[in-house]
């Protein structure tokens, strides 16, 4: 069979150099909502075009699920051909362990190193000077999304920014409004007080604590005010109880919320409402505060082959990610920013233009995942969720447990 | 339970009671009957709500009848829910289930049925040492083991495929269906054991021929534990197969776990009557047989 | 099949005198238990024992760092909270299902009508897994749309019942759904045994005037113990395990109010990615186990036979 193909292969290389056999690939993901799914079946699409065929792998729930899948289909000695993963620190261990395809060479024949912006992100991808993987998408943390209802509702002006919003909020409590949604999952809790550090610490002590593990600093004055603001907004928070960020969404979305600090994923509901940017709701990009944009999202990894001809068409795969239209095709369905900064988005709608823009300006933060470990970052989680929930715990407290975990991480 | 000791029991084993409405019937039947309730409500609940649209969830309560039935969610549920690219549905896994179903449930009870009878009757030398140690294993967290499962399943060649999935079942079954087996053969009058020995029966004599015929309530009993674990069985599934084999348990999951985008309770809990149907069924049909099961095996002649 | 049955009619013709010999057919069958006990049980756990001397993170690594993994887990509030919560879920499920399941196969047992409804009833939930378990409940605790809101409507204004959305009680909100989901089938254990007693039993105690009660107390769960055994073990095992239920309901919350052990090693080992931290916790809780299950199974199952 196998000299079959080959034979079959050689006689067609003659006629059409990039005609190849068709190899199927394996791809997991954990993207499996309306709008994610509709993303990956852009990659899919543009893959199968070229005569390959994406083997669809999907499992629903992020990492807690799909990370013990990968890892044992790697530990098992038969792994997918491809598989996406968050950026930052997740695969390292697996690069390290040789398991990943080295896509340096697709990578310096295509110049990634000029065409992806913001850069850091493929640096995410780098280990030893040798690029593992392929940044697909931004998702920014960084933004806060505010319900023009509830606040006309109140009768106060939408506010502009954190100073605001806390200005507003007994005047939305009066007017029995939930002033701040929250999602009771860790990661809301821990994102949350992420791009409040942002806000009001600023981006140079966010990254002295969390790049570079400053335990001084995360004792600091500075971040004795975050804590202050993070107590505050835990007592808006009180009366929201919902689970998933997404009906904390759609608490801002019929009013009954002032507002949400949630990443830019939140604005398909807003879409999916039928809702207008400026009109229906605000996003504040930072908190109205400092507008950056935090460079987390996804990238996809390859993991090691024997079959020369799956190797092949992985790099394909890898390259096909990055190309122009794939990117607009898909962070167009996925509501994400590209990875490209080279590419016309006309067709992205107000949030995601500001976020264009402040990417260009380059006021760009890397993201929790890609300076902490996820051992850290589950700590931090565990703390925040416990911090947010439970009034008895003071700021001071909550404070100088941080500190021990910034000091103690790697 | 006081106003049974009043009546001082005098009935349980005799004719039908002929006053239907005693004190103590009405307590009896109304107890069942709050129970009942309690164990009901939420099956309704799934019901009601797998009948309704969504716009009618977002504004009524949960246990309000449907004001306008509608069979969409369960169309969507079976055909059309998305699982990343391919939009099939649950369909897509159900004969994936029904495969590893059947072979994990065979041997997985016929392997436990037959350590159960060799520790009940024919105890050796250290059987019961690993019989502690196997339910020991039972409590055992099922995540611990993911990965040195993988590793032995790997040495064994065979990871990724629909044996070793079924053998995982067949170990992780085994601790709980033994015990149970153990105990059923050792209910069981020993002078029955001792005749067929006396006539001459050797182990696997007895077993199929005396043995077999009268346990099967304890089989019934084994076969619900095995088809509910294997049936809703998600972390194994996903974990030592490959796509082409996922459980319909997958679809479930991405159906009712998909973190992003609006949550679709009807269909969630269409999803979720049509995964748990085949153990219902199964439920509901070995009902009687259970009842009957007991009745020619568990009495004594 | 057909050639074991002629293995077992080829050994009944010979009849070996010597001890060693006579219960091979029960060595033989015995075999894949054997390799499970020592290969599986033992062997896996074994490996995450020495795993959990070590600082692997995402893949398992000899890398020793000696009681590291130990101190830190007992230096953390989230580990000593889910002890706390699996301690009173663990007691009270106990008690529970054994006290609700033997009460109901005892009612089921007065030859009432509709057994076959009622029985059904009580046992389908389950047939559902604890994801969807988690679920309803969660929908129906919900104080927004569920039983808190209906009451409510009912003109009892200031009812309140939000067992998953206060810290103090949550526990216990999982635990109406643990119950709900499990007690039917511990009920029809019981039932067998039940209707494993014979009847001889009742008449006597007829006879002699005894109480129903005392019959039931006295007689009979004494001679059910190896259904309780059964059900005992059912249980706790259940118990030690309990997760999916606690990450659909609540996912630990709020806060970290309903954590539970068997969610902390899988997210350390999963999430938090940092295998020799769930590793530790894992062993912590087979530790207790086999301290607790020790005495008991040797006691059990070790001894000579009951009576």
């Amino acid at each position: 069979m196998k000299t079959i193909r080959t034979l079959f292969a050689a006689t067609t290389a003659l006629c059409a150099a990039t005609a190849v056999s068709a190899t199927e690939l394996e791809v997991t993901h954990w993207w499996t909502s309306g709008g994610e799914a509709a993303a990956v079946a852009e990659f899919a699409k543009a893959f199968n075009a070229t005569g390959h065929t994406w083997k669809d792998g999907a499992i629903a729930g992020s990492g807690g699920v799909a990370r013990p899948i990968i890892i044992s289909r790697i530990l098992g000695g038969d792994p997918m051909h491809a598989t996406q993963l968050n950026h930052g620190r997740q695969a390292e261990e697996l690069v390290e362990a040789g398991l990943m395809l080295d896509l340096t060479d697709v990578a310096e024949a295509e110049g990634w190193r000029d065409i992806v912006h913001p850069t850091s992100l493929l640096d995410s991808c780098t280990v030893d000077g040798k690029i593992y993987c392929v940044p697909v998408n931004i998702h920014s943390w960084q933004w806060m999304w505010l319900s023009h209802k509830a606040f006309a509702d109140a009768g106060v002006d939408v506010p502009s920014n954190w100073d605001e919003f806390v200005a507003a909020a007994p005047a939305l409590e009066a007017a029995g409004k939930i002033p701040l949604a929250m999602g009771q999952q860790p990661w809301q809790s821990s994102g949350a007080f992420g791009v409040l550090t942002v806000a009001i610490a600023g981006p140079d002590a966010w990254l002295e604590v969390n790049a570079n593990k400053n335990a001084e600093v995360a004792a600091g004055p500075e971040y004795a005010k975050v804590f202050q603001a993070a107590a505050a907004a835990r007592a808006m928070a009180a009366n929201s109880n919902v689970q998933d960020w997404n009906q904390a969404t759609n608490l801002v979305i019929t009013g009954q919320a002032g507002g949400q600090i949630m990443g830019d994923w939140a604005q398909g509901e807003f879409q999916v409402a039928g809702q207008v940017a400026g009109v229906d709701y605000t996003c504040l990009p930072g908190l109205g505060v400092n507008e950056v944009i935090s460079t987390g999202g996804d990238a996809f990894y390859f993991p090691k082959n024997d079959d020369p001809e799956i190797t092949k068409a992985q790099k394909e795969l890898a390259s096909l990610m990055l190309s122009k239209e794939v990117q607009v095709a898909f962070n167009l369905k996925k509501g994400s920013l590209p990875v490209r900064g080279d590419i016309d988005l006309s067709a992205a709608n107000d949030c995601m233009k500001k976020g264009l823009d402040i990417l260009a300006k380059g006021n760009i933060l890397p993201d929790g995942n890609q300076v902490l470990s996820a051992d850290t970052t589950g700590q931090i989680e565990d703390l925040m969720v416990e911090f947010w929930n439970d009034p008895s715990i003071t700021a001071e407290d909550a404070q100088a447990r941080y500190a021990e975990i910034i000091a103690s991480a790697d | 339970m006081a106003d049974t000791t009043a009546q001082n029991g005098s009935e349980p084993w005799g004719p039908k009671p002929r006053k239907r409405f005693s004190r103590k019937n009405i307590m009896l039947y109304g107890t069942l009957l709050m129970v009942s309730i309690y164990y009901a409500l939420p099956l309704y609940v799934m019901i009601v709500t797998s009948l309704k649209g969504m716009p009618e969830i977002r504004m009524g309560n949960v246990f309000g009848p449907p004001m306008e039935i509608t069979f969409e969610p369960w169309v969507k549920a079976w055909a059309e829910a998305c699982t990343g690219i391919n939009c099939d549905g649950l369909s897509r896994g159900f004969w994936n289930s029904v495969r590893i179903l059947v072979p994990s449930v065979i041997l997985s009870i016929a392997v436990a049925s037959v350590n159960g009878y060799a520790l009940a009757n024919w105890k050796f030398k250290g059987a019961d040492v690993f019989f502690t140690i196997l339910i020991l294993g039972a409590f055992i967290p099922y995540q611990v083991m993911i990965y040195p499962i993988v590793i032995l399943l790997r040495e064994l060649g065979l990871y990724g495929g629909l044996w070793g999935l079924v053998l995982v079942h067949t170990i992780f079954g085994m601790p709980i269906l033994t015990l149970l087996f153990r105990n059923y053969f050792t209910a069981m009058p020993e002078e029955l054991f001792k005749a067929a020995r006396v006539d001459g029966a050797g182990f696997w004599g007895i077993y199929f021929r005396i043995m077999l015929p009268m346990s099967l309530p304890i089989f019934v009993v084994a076969m619900i534990l095995q088809v509910t674990g294997i049936w809703n069985d998600f972390l194994f599934g996903v974990i030592y197969t490959k796509p082409d084999l996922y459980p319909m348990t997958v679809q479930l999951n991405n159906i009712v776990n998909s973190v992003q985008g609006v949550k679709e309770y009807n269909v969630n809990m269409a999803a979720t009557l049509l995964t748990g149907l085949v153990p219902l069924v199964i439920y509901f049909a070995s009902g009687k047989l259970f009842v009957r099961g007991i009745a020619a095996g568990a009495v004594k002649g | 099949m057909a050639i074991a049955e002629i293995q077992g009619q080829s050994t009944e013709d010979v009849r070996p005198p010597v001890r060693l010999f006579r219960n091979l057919n029960a060595k033989i069958a015995s075999i894949p238990m054997i390799m499970t006990a020592v290969f599986v049980f033992i062997g896996c756990t074994v490996w995450t024992i020495v795993h959990s001397f070590t600082k692997s993170r995402l893949l398992p690594k000899l890398d020793f760092v000696g009681l590291d993994q130990y101190e830190r887990l007992w230096g953390t509030r989230r580990w000593l909270v889910s002890i706390e919560n699996l301690a009173i879920y663990g007691i009270c499920s106990l008690v529970l299902s054994l006290v609700i399941g033997f009460t109901l196969a005892a009612l089921l047992d007065r030859k009432i009508r509709f057994e076959n409804t009622f029985r059904t009833i009580l046992l389908y939930p389950f047939a559902l897994s604890f994801i969807v378990t988690g679920l309803v409940w969660q929908w129906i605790l919900n104080p927004d749309f569920g039983i808190q809101s209906v009451v409510r409507g009912w003109g009892w204004e200031s009812f309140t019942f939000d067992p998953l959305y206060n810290p103090d009680i949550v526990i216990f909100g999982i635990l109406i759904a643990g119950i709900w989901q499990g007690s039917g089938f511990i009920m029809v254990v019981m039932l067998a045994g039940l209707r494993g007693i014979d009847e001889e039993i009742w008449k006597a105690a007829r006879v002699d005037g005894i109480p129903t009660w005392k019959t039931y107390i006295f007689v009979v769960i004494p001679m059910m113990r190896p259904v309780f055994v059964t059900a005992l073990v059912l249980i706790t095992s259940g118990i030690v395990k309990v997760y999916d239920l606690v990450v659909a309901q609540t996912s630990g919350g709020p806060g970290i109010a309903s954590e539970v052990p068997a969610k902390y090693v899988y997210d350390k080992m999963f999430q938090a990615q940092n295998l020799g931290q769930g590793f530790a916790a894992s062993t912590m809780m087979l530790l207790s186990v086999v301290i607790i299950l020790i005495p008991w199974a040797y006691l059990e199952f070790g001894g000579k036979k009951r009576g």
